[in-house]
């Protein structure tokens, strides 16, 4: 009972007779990279040896060392044994199992294909992952006399868990089971049952023989019953992922900036979902900047367009700042920016994954600090249980929560793996100790436990014998807040008051240095600033902000992160004829004539306090009485200082 | 849209790489040996970086016995690229005379086993991309992109770090240096059918000529200089050879061949069924013997 032998893929005609025939043809190739995964005893490196044999990918001096080794430690007698074409390190050999990630090559007139070759030992779930991680179809293989094992169960969710969308069940050495129909029948049922339950959409079944050539590259006169496709024919004709993913909005994390002199600024990077063309409006994010498209840059000349998959270099229309770990957006489909995520981890180093630990994390281009918060459960491979766990041992799959140093821009890994897909490495040993994989962002920042301090407050503000306090002066630009926050600093200061000023326009320098002026980057801007005098406040001081913070919401979420009646607004009412006519640095000039975007007033609007604390109009007071005016409130305050 | 050809999937994915090395690394080097697969990686560092010229200096881990026309090829491909060319060639062994002839396998682990160590160690590089491919070897089958070298340049394929998505973990300990492989994934043909389609120059020596040569120990050798020894009975035989590897002179093997155009190099890679290492005097002794120089510090 013997299938077919001698390989039917031969592309030798063409080769002898039309050579340039030939490499146009290849030249329009595309590529799949699939995993193999199975236990040590499924046949799985016969398979991809006889796939790399009958694709003609065994030059003859291999082949006759793989005939001598075959003799001296093959397993099937005097035949050759194609496992040994695949097991490569000498270790290995000797114990007769593969123990790390392969990868082998091969390629037919359709397709070239890289295959990741993994180990079914079950201490190696780590290995499968990264195999995993690169390739878009999964092979499964079963022993056909032994149907399907906790193995197979355990690969098939790994491959769900990474996100593999093909699937081919390749069940093996059908030559055991006499070609039983039955057999095949059995087993597709139960897998397809197995992976109704795990979500795997779909998969196809193949009756083969590795050992025996079945069904891998052509039709076995042995399986009569079996009419789907083979082995080989399946690989060739799956649809590949990245034309799905060109299809989704643009996404570029920028790896190196390209300045080779004054005159040219590019942005390198690989394209992982989209397309762009010059002229596209963009963003940078993290950050609101934005800008357009001025060309596609590559040594082969500008490009008209550029899509998911390939490297470019990008130039823009607008001198902003865009380093190493921002993304490039398609400006009207921004990515979400977090700094919490539920994730999925899976844990590969001998050391335990410790929640609060702080781990490196790199994502995209981003290297980053991360902790892990809390572990919510973790799944036990073999029964694909939910059990609890605080920490990850070696190969261990967990679903926690992390928090990160700072917000990064990121998508789910399930919309888009370069975005949502990490490594986490040792700061000790640089090692890489675990994967994960974004589910989504919490927006709950509460979600992470306030640190107990004992000298609180309280005890600093009795230190400082005063009260602290809010003073938060809004108003348009130019209608003299800087001015009256500083005399009113100079007159608490004298009054021996500890204080401090937060200056609009200072902060920009540092603390919101990479913000604009956007309406995204102004409530950026004031949350940073809020959250600063909130601490500073903590620390007993009287601190006073002078921001023309233009929104209602962002002032209100100010006073929201303040104690009752420690935060006074002042409204500088200073009505925009005046302000504009006192103008002192141009501004309003400058946006009228069209040369300053985004100015207060002019093309940006203007919210006034509803209930101010004080409202002071600058058309009647001087710039002393208003001081005045705020201290006497600042100090009459419930609980004055 | 239509999809990205393997060889358009293969350029993007080695130049994500080398653009990763050049933002991480802290003194990057390009290793250079001006064979066709150096040729192709240097035609990929110059794609990534455009319009800038690739961020590190290229180096040459010299034998002195290498192919005439190889030296006349780096000269050139270096100032083209608009790259520094470092050329090492290891003292001790020049010093004691090491050549193919007499010394046999010291040859090759003190001029580029040694001679690589001497050139990373002297000027300081942390990472240095070679150019070597997994279809080459049955252990490079399982050699990492980022592959880490202890302080005395070490290779332990036990301790390998997982390899994940496009996530390159360049950090490195005390001492370590990193070898990157940006043509992991290319085959032979790849490169071949990229050069030919992007038109890259390469070391005539693989293109068919009618050549001075000798017959030897089963290899074609050919006279390449005047210090090319002969044993008792030789005689320089002129014939039409090519080469599919090159290396020492008078270590690699030549083919008879007329294949003198690209295409045709490329059809006769494909009919012939002896792969592309057989030509090298190296890995013959023992089938596992690359894995045992890898382990010792061989590129």
């Amino acid at each position: 009972m013997s299938a077919p032998t001698e390989p039917v893929y031969r592309t030798d005609a063409l080769i002898a007779e039309d050579i340039d025939a030939y490499l146009e043809q290849h030249q329009h190739k595309t590529m799949l990279r699939f995993i193999t995964c199975g236990s040590v005893d499924d046949g799985k490196s016969t398979l991809i040896g006889r796939l790399l044999y009958d694709s003609k990918m065994i030059f003859e001096d291999q082949l006759a060392s793989l005939e001598a080794d075959s003799k001296r430690v093959g397993t099937q007698g005097e035949a050759i044994d194609f496992a040994l074409l695949v097991d490569g390190l000498a270790a290995e050999r000797e114990q007769g199992i593969t123990i790390d990630v392969a990868y082998r090559f091969f390629a037919t007139e359709a397709r070239k294909f890289i295959v990741a070759d993994t180990p079914g030992h079950e201490q190696y779930t780590r290995n499968m992952v990264t195999g995993a991680s690169t390739a878009q179809l999964a092979v499964i293989l079963i022993d056909a006399r032994k149907g399907i094992l906790t193995q197979t169960r355990r690969h098939s969710f790994l491959a769900k868990l990474v996100g593999i969308r093909h699937v081919l069940l390749a069940i093996n050495k059908m030559d055991l089971v006499d070609y039983d129909q039955g057999v095949f029948d059995r087993i597709v049922a139960d897998y397809r049952a197995f992976t109704q339950q795990i979500g795997i959409e779909d998969f196809v079944a193949v009756p083969v023989s590795g050992l025996m050539g079945d069904n891998i590259i052509a039709l076995s006169e042995a399986t009569p019953w079996y009419q789907g496709p083979t082995l080989l024919h399946h690989l060739e004709t799956v649809e590949i992922d990245e034309q799905a993913q060109a299809a989704q909005p643009f996404r570029m994390p920028v790896q190196w900036v390209n300045r080779p002199n004054l005159d040219f600024r590019g942005f390198s990077g690989q394209i992982v979902s989209g397309t762009v063309r010059p002229g596209d409006a963009i963003k940078v994010q993290p950050g609101a900047q934005g800008s357009t498209v001025a060309s596609i840059v590559t040594l082969d000349g500008d490009l008209e367009a550029a899509h998911a998959g390939q490297s470019v270099t990008l130039t823009l229309n607008d001198e902003i700042d865009c380093s190493r770990g921002q993304v490039i957006v398609a400006a009207e489909q921004p990515v979400e920016v977090a700094d919490q995520f539920e994730v999925t981890l899976v844990w590969m180093a001998e050391e335990p994954m410790l929640p609060g630990r702080a781990y490196l994390m790199k994502i995209g281009t981003n290297l980053l600090t991360t902790t892990v918060t809390s572990q919510k459960y973790q799944i036990n491979i073999n029964s694909l249980a939910r059990e609890p766990g605080k920490t990850l041992e070696l190969n261990g799959i967990g679903v926690c929560n992390i928090a990160t140093d700072r917000a990064i821009p990121f998508e789910a890994y399930e919309q888009t793996p370069d975005l949502g897909g990490f490594i986490l490495i040792d700061r000790f040993t640089n090692h890489t100790i675990g994967a994960g994989m974004i589910h989504f962002a919490l927006r709950r920042s509460h979600n992470l436990p306030w640190q107990h301090i004992e000298v609180d407050r309280a005890a600093h503000a009795v230190m400082k014998q005063q009260q602290p306090r809010l003073l938060w002066l809004t108003g348009l630009p130019a209608a003299g807040k800087s001015t009256i926050a500083n005399l009113v600093e100079k007159k608490l200061h004298a009054l021996g008051r500890h204080t401090f000023l937060l200056d609009g326009r200072n902060v920009r320098h540092g603390l919101s240095q990479d913000l604009g002026f956007t309406k995204a980057d102004r409530v950026e801007n004031i949350r940073r600033v809020g959250a600063v005098a909130r601490l500073m406040t903590d620390a007993g001081l009287i601190v006073i902000c002078a921001f023309i913070s233009p929104f209602r919401s962002e002032r209100d979420q100010v006073r929201q992160l303040m104690p009752e009646g420690e935060f006074i607004e002042v409204f500088i009412d200073t009505p925009l004829s005046v302000a504009e006519a006192r103008d002192p640095e141009g501004l309003y000039r400058r946006a009228r004539a069209g040369e300053l975007k985004n100015l207060t007033g002019v093309d940006s609007p203007y919210e006034p306090p509803e209930h101010p604390e004080l409202q002071l109009d600058t058309k009647t007071l001087s710039a002393e009485e208003a001081a005045d005016q705020i201290v006497a409130r600042c100090l009459s305050a419930p609980g004055g200082p | 849209m239509k999809p990205l050809t393997h060889l358009e999937r293969l350029e993007a994915e080695s130049i994500h790489i080398m653009r990763e090395v050049a933002a991480e690394a802290e003194k990057p080097v390009m290793l250079y040996s001006v064979g066709k697969d150096s040729a192709a990686m240097l035609h990929v560092a110059r794609k990534a970086f455009y319009p800038s010229p690739p961020p590190f200096p290229l180096l040459h881990v010299d034998t002195t016995w290498k192919f005439r026309s190889m030296y006349a090829l780096r000269e050139r491909a270096a100032r083209e690229a608009g790259m520094e060319l470092l050329v090492h060639q290891n003292p001790e062994a020049k010093a004691r005379g090491i050549n193919p002839f007499d010394h046999g396998s010291l040859h090759t682990d003190l001029w580029k086993t040694e001679g690589l160590k001497q050139a990373l160690d002297h000027y300081g590089f942390d990472a240095a991309f070679g150019g070597a491919r997994r279809d080459e070897e049955k252990s490079r089958a399982k050699e990492r992109i980022f592959s880490f070298r202890s302080a005395n340049h070490r290779w332990d394929p036990k301790n390998q770090r997982p390899e994940l998505w496009r996530l390159y973990n360049t950090r490195k300990n005390q001492g370590e240096s990193i070898r990157v492989f940006p043509m992991s994934n290319w085959t032979e043909l790849d490169i071949w059918q990229y050069i030919h389609v992007e038109g890259i120059e390469i070391v005539p020596l693989y293109f068919s000529a009618p050549r001075p040569t000798v017959e030897r120990d089963g290899l074609l050798l050919m006279v390449d200089d005047e210090r090319f020894r002969f044993r008792d009975g030789e005689q320089v035989e002129e014939r039409w050879i090519r080469f599919r590897t090159l290396g020492c002179y008078p270590l690699t093997g030549a083919v008879e061949s007329r294949a003198d155009t690209l295409p045709a190099i490329i059809q006769e890679m494909l009919l012939t069924t002896t792969s592309e290492r057989q030509g090298r005097a190296i890995d013959h002794d023992q089938s596992a013997s690359m894995e045992k120089k890898k382990q010792e510090g061989y590129f």
